[in-house]
């Protein structure tokens, strides 16, 4: 790793004040920020870590709205928020990196393979940070690419609990362990969603023609005639375009199933 | 009864107290007074030509201590490969050099351009980055096809082509093998990939070089299987240093697999900077450093063809097989895809003619050598696969078929240079139908099919040749060093012994299995014998651990030594007792004169020996302490017979193992808790190789794999419970112990296991498929499902 | 260079580090507490997991400075008050959990966190809980086995020879 300052702030403001500083970035789980400084791939001038703030803690659900603090970890995440999504939480990595890990973290990074982003577009959730609230679909912009600007952390995010019921399918690399493939279906108040990762070049995003069939006729067999398209699909070592389209037809189907 | 003491007991591993405890002593727990820190550049191309290097800025930087090039090992020896092979017009094969840092060119990504030390490594890797390097870049050489075809850029510029040698082994008439085709009834063909895989023990590994100036003498501290091995080669080939000044400590070894055999350039990097800065040296490889600097292992490609009779009797067998060995070549990576696989085409049948054909290619590749069963897993799958394509093909069942054309007679003198001394395969292969409950598999398929997934049941066997090796013969075929091991029994005053032993432990619980042999021997109890290794300055020599021949070489040096020491103990205990020697007995720990209640206990004895005031003196000397060499006279050849049974999800391809069972002949068991434990974890390894793990590089040699976030390691999740019989025993019938070795049977045997079974799983869901290649990924699985 | 104390293994213990100095490094390089290995660079093998307040965490991907003020416990930590094996070490010895060693440590803090959230976890759960811990050298079946059997399960019907 490359010489880095080091601060830990209480509260929010102290934290955006402290990456003002040109070059400083915030520091949520920290992992994958640690294994890409072990590399050498970033050299922040100062790490500001936001582990310290209480008011990004906790993971709370009242009148059906689901409220986690950008600084809850993927284990609390798995503790406390609604059953899909607790359940997303509680297959991300492994015990220890979901005891470090954090939702805000995540979703920063929108890693094009991590399970979150399909999630929050399939909940429609609603990114919150010390600035604004940004919706779901306006936030992901493409791999490792997000809405957010230099020195925005991300305070909290808003669910809608889905009245009708999610589910999240996970197709592991056998490798890392990230989604191959992940498709999250909710039942929204706004109609069915579908999110998926790990399988396109532009990073997570909503399987429109899908929601449109499932809108109309919420059940597997909608999905029949329905291809997703190879060529948004990675292709590397772990699976083909041609497989991944496979898979987010496969795992969409039976994410349909579970949620019945 | 499971015994409780001695040899066929399980006692606890007296080492797990001090892992258990984080009280191990690894190198890099090691760090010693004053150590800088070094750092090596590293190529990041594959290939290209060195037109400078320039350091003066890096050099000049904070904390630097010095830097070093290829330029400063002119004239200083390079890695030297331990064995010749000779090519089948009995020309030698072509053998560049490998200096310890790059000169002239750099050959795969991952070459050390330079070394860095520096007062702590975050500054030594600062200043790495300012070292400025100017490279032409030259086209990769990956593919080993591409690499021998005319006119292909060669990696190494001096030699006549990038082809290292073309062996050939078993029937070299080419027309005689033609002609058992052309006779036969049935002919299956199989073309097939053994991938390249990547050890990777969990200890990355480490050297620390440090030097007495007052003494002139060089410790090396290193990860090593064979600390000897080790001091010999950079004694003698690279840096011409007498041994006597050198001592190398392989101390707690975070696992090898074969990997940590060889002698690497770090090695005698940081021995060579330790005096050159008079200052102790540490390099601590990361896990990315390891993936393009660990030797890596199989890698090659074969076409394998099986003739058989009307009567489906194998009468010919004969493979052409390319063989990567990376950019350079390791220590014994020449006799992996020679003597170490060509022997084992035989496999466990009678075959009456093989032609075994191996072409070695250099390619701009980390160098590959030695992996867990080296040779044997890659000869193994090859023959194990195409015995299940033919049964397949002939509508015969795969374990009939095996057992038709099972050898059954011994000694038996193979097509292809080996005498299997003893087996029972038929046996071994009853042990594996009810291990793996065959009878229970038609209700299991069924029960998987009610669910919507497949599932198979694939079977193999496998033979190895272990117990490495006699040296007469390995001098024959090539070997530049001797295969023998060493052990001296130093019986103490009190009767306790250390016995300090050529073989090296790292996981395979030496300290625990080496004095029930002791202990049986003396009739004392184990808790009184001491295992020695890993230290040249307190072992007599010793060639290592790996080829499965711990126990049955260097274990038979320790019974050899231990059988001197018992004998001059009778001496001693005939004196005190008045008595013949010859009449001497020794059991229990006491000595007694046969017929008579006249007794010495052990202590008296060993007491004796050391305060000698009454004692033999014109017989023999005081003290009581022997060492013995011990050089095989044969391979040892373990068999068995593996069944492994999966599930396919049609939908996906995803393979999940369900069971897997394992009979093996080990021939004599010292301690059946280690042997289950090794066999575990080889069917884990070979289970990786089968389902998950892939070292690949792209057209331009970048590693396309190197981490653990491409590079697939088996989790606890990939696996299941593994049933594991070993009660086929037919001994060893040339050491003293009849043991056969057990270290790399699991990881030789699994693959095709895993392999059969899929295709069985496929196949009998209507799948077209006869063949896919490792590792059987779900993508792929599904690509053949769909093809 | 700041100042970090912290609790580690029941004694406070405090040194000085730089921002990017690794709770690994702290352990090992200041405290000499070697017990905790690194085996990886990418949060992958979990050779180095530690408990920091009573969570596994990995002791290479975490900053000392993180750690500032915790409670951390190591392989060290782990034997009975009288220097004996706890009861997930001991089942590990007992069930030949261990070949190398290396792992180990991490394997033992890991066993330790699961029981604690889950004192009989079946053997998928404990499969499950293991994906962050690579070991080489087992196959992983002792390793189960002596977590099982660490957790009071009748372990004897396993792998039945």
């Amino acid at each position: 790793m490359y010489a880095f300052d080091f601060e830990r702030p209480s509260t929010i403001a102290e934290a955006v004040a402290a990456l003002q500083d040109e070059d400083a970035q915030a520091l949520g789980g920290g992992q994958t920020l640690i294994p890409t400084l072990k590399q050498r791939l970033a050299s922040p001038s100062k790490l500001v870590s936001l582990s310290g703030i209480a008011e990004m803690k906790g993971v709370s659900i009242e009148g059906g709205v689901l409220t986690i603090g950008g600084g809850a970890t993927h284990a609390e995440v798995a503790a406390d928020a609604c059953a899909p999504l607790a359940a997303l939480a509680a297959n991300i990595g492994d015990p220890a990196v979901r005891n470090r890990g954090t939702i805000g973290g995540s979703l920063a990074n929108n890693d094009p393979s991590a399970d979150y982003p399909a999630a929050m577009l399939a909940l429609g959730a609603t990114i919150i940070t010390n600035t604004r609230e940004i919706a779901a679909d306006d936030f992901f912009q493409g791999m490792f690419t997000t809405a957010l600007e230099e020195g925005e952390i991300i305070t909290s995010v808003r669910i809608d609990v889905p009245p009708g019921g999610a589910n999240y399918q996970k197709f592991e690399q056998p490798a890392s362990r990230f989604a191959l493939v992940g498709v999250f279906v909710a039942r929204t108040a706004n109609g069915v969603r579908v999110g998926v990762t790990g399988a396109s070049e532009d990073g997570a995003y909503r399987w429109s023609e899908a929601e449109e069939a499932l809108n109309k006729e919420f059940r597997e067999d909608a999905l029949m005639d329905l291809r997703p398209n190879p060529a948004i699909m990675i292709e590397d070592l772990h699976g083909s375009r041609e497989y991944r389209a496979h898979l987010v037809r496969v795992l969409t189907k039976r994410a349909v199933a579970a949620i019945g | 009864m499971p015994k409780d003491h001695g040899i066929g007991a399980s006692p606890k591993r007296r080492e797990d107290v001090r892992f258990l405890t984080g009280a191990g002593n690894y190198t890099d727990d090691i760090n010693v007074n004053g150590q800088a820190y070094v750092h090596f550049l590293r190529s990041d191309v594959a290939h290209a030509k060195i037109n400078g290097i320039d350091t003066s800025a890096a050099e000049a930087m904070p904390g630097v201590v010095r830097i070093f090039t290829g330029a400063d090992f002119e004239g200083v020896g390079g890695m030297p490969c331990g064995w010749g092979v000779t090519d089948r017009h009995g020309e030698p094969m072509q053998e560049p050099p490998h200096p310890i840092l790059a000169q002239g060119k750099v050959r795969h990504v991952g070459d050390p351009i330079a070394a860095v030390i520096a007062d702590t490594y975050e500054q030594a890797r600062d200043a790495a980055e300012a070292i400025e390097v100017d490279l032409d870049d030259l086209p990769a050489v990956v593919d080993m096809k591409a690499a021998l075809a005319d006119g292909a850029t060669k990696v190494h510029d001096d030699l006549t082509s990038n082809l290292c040698y073309d062996w050939v082994l078993g029937e070299t008439d080419d027309a005689a093998v033609q002609a058992a085709f052309d006779s036969a009834a049935h002919v299956t063909t199989l073309e097939l990939v053994n991938q390249r895989l990547v050890a990777n023990p969990m200890e990355p590994r480490v050297a620390v070089g440090d030097y007495n100036r007052g003494t002139d003498e060089h410790t090396l501290y290193t990860t090593s299987q064979n600390p000897h091995v080790i001091r010999l080669l950079m004694c003698a080939f690279v840096l011409g240093l007498p041994e006597h000044k050198v001592r190398v400590v392989a101390p707690d070894v975070g696992g090898g697999f074969g990997t940590k055999i060889f002698h690497y350039a770090e090695e005698a990097f940081v021995t060579f900077a330790a005096k050159a800065i008079n200052r102790p040296v540490k390099w601590t490889a990361s896990r990315s450093e390891a993936f393009m600097s660990d030797a890596q292992g199989r890698d090659h490609v074969t076409r394998i063809e099986l003739a058989l009779d009307a009567s489906n009797n194998f009468t010919a067998l004969r493979t052409n097989t390319l063989a990567n060995m990376g950019a350079y070549l390791s220590t014994f990576s020449s006799s992996v895809p020679t003597w170490l696989h060509g022997t084992l085409m035989a496999g466990n049948y009678k075959t009456p003619t093989i032609q075994v054909n191996v072409k070695a290619v250099f390619t701009n590749t980390v160098p590959v050598d030695a992996y867990r069963g080296a040779g044997r897993p890659e000869a193994t799958f090859q023959i194990e696969r195409v015995i299940d394509k033919a049964a397949r093909e002939l509508g015969v069942d795969p374990v009939a078929l095996r057992r038709q054309n099972f050898i059954t007679e011994f000694p038996y003198d193979t097509p292809v240079a080996l005498t299997y001394d003893t087996g029972d395969y038929h046996g071994t292969m009853d042990k594996l139908e009810a291990a793996a409950d065959f009878a229970g598999f038609a209700a299991r398929r069924a029960a998987s099919e009610a669910k919507g997934k497949l599932r198979g049941l694939g079977v193999n066997c496998y033979i190895e040749a272990c117990g490495i090796a006699p040296s007469n013969i390995v001098g024959m075929l090539g070997a530049r060093a001797g295969l023998y091991d060493a052990a001296t029994v130093r019986v103490n005053a009190t009767g306790s012994i250390s016995v300090m032993v050529g073989a090296h432990s790292h996981g395979q619980g030496h300290e625990t299995a080496f004095p029930q042999v002791v202990a049986d021997m003396i009739g004392i109890d184990e808790s009184m014998i001491e295992i020695v290794h890993g230290d040249t300055s307190k072992i007599p020599f010793g060639m290592g651990t790996y080829g499965s021949r711990s126990l049955a070489v260097c274990g038979s040096a320790m019974v050899k030594a231990t059988e001197k020491v018992i004998a001059k103990a009778k001496k001693i205990a005939a004196h005190l007792l008045e008595a013949s020697d010859a009449d001497i007995e020794l059991k229990d720990g006491v000595f007694s004169v046969a017929g008579t209640d006249k007794s010495v206990a052990w202590g008296d004895v060993t007491l004796t020996a050391y305060v000698p005031h009454n004692f033999p003196l014109e017989e023999v000397e005081p003290g009581l302490e022997e060492t013995a060499f011990y050089d095989p006279a044969n391979f040892t050849f373990p068999a068995g017979a593996y069944a492994c049974e999966v599930e396919v999800d049609p939908e996906t391809g995803k393979v999940t193992i369900e069971r897997f069972a394992a009979a093996d002949d080990f021939g004599n068991i010292i301690n059946p808790m280690i042997v289950d434990g090794q066999v575990h974890g080889g069917i884990g390894q070979g289970i990786g190789q089968a389902l998950l793990e892939n070292c690949v590089y792209d057209a331009d040699g970048q590693l396309m794999t190197g981490s653990y976030m491409d590079y697939a390691m088996p989790r606890a999740d990939d696996v299941p419970f593994y049933t594991v019989d070993h009660s086929s025993q037919t001994p060893c019938t040339h050491n003293p112990l009849g043991v056969k070795g057990c270290g790399e049977a699991g990881a030789i045997g699994s693959p095709p296991a895993v392999v059969n079974a899929v295709i069985d799983a496929l196949q009998s869901g209507g799948k077209n498929v006869d063949h896919i290649d490792m590792p059987v990924s779900p993508s792929r699985v599904w690509s053949a499902m769909n093809a | 260079m700041t100042q970090v104390s912290m609790t580690v293994n029941g004694k406070s213990a405090s040194g000085t580090v730089e921002g990017r100095t690794l709770l690994s490094q702290f352990l090992r390089d200041q405290l000499g507490l070697t017990g905790t290995h690194v085996g990886c660079d990418t949060s992958q093998c979990g050779a180095c997991v530690v408990h920091v307040n009573g969570e596994a965490v990995k002791a290479c991907t975490m900053l000392a400075l993180e750690a500032d003020g915790a409670e951390v416990g190591t392989i060290e930590g782990q034997a009975n008050a009288d220097g004996s094996l706890n009861v997930i070490q001991q089942a590990f010895q007992d069930h030949h959990g261990l070949q190398c060693g290396f792992c180990t440590p991490g394997m033992v803090m890991s066993a330790a966190a699961l029981l604690k959230d889950n004192p009989t976890p079946t053997e998928a759960e404990i499969r499950d809980y293991l994906e962050g811990n690579i070991c080489r050298c087992t196959g992983y079946h002792n390793i189960v086995k002596a977590i099982m059997a660490a957790s009071g399960q009748d372990v004897s019907g396993i792998a039945a020879e």
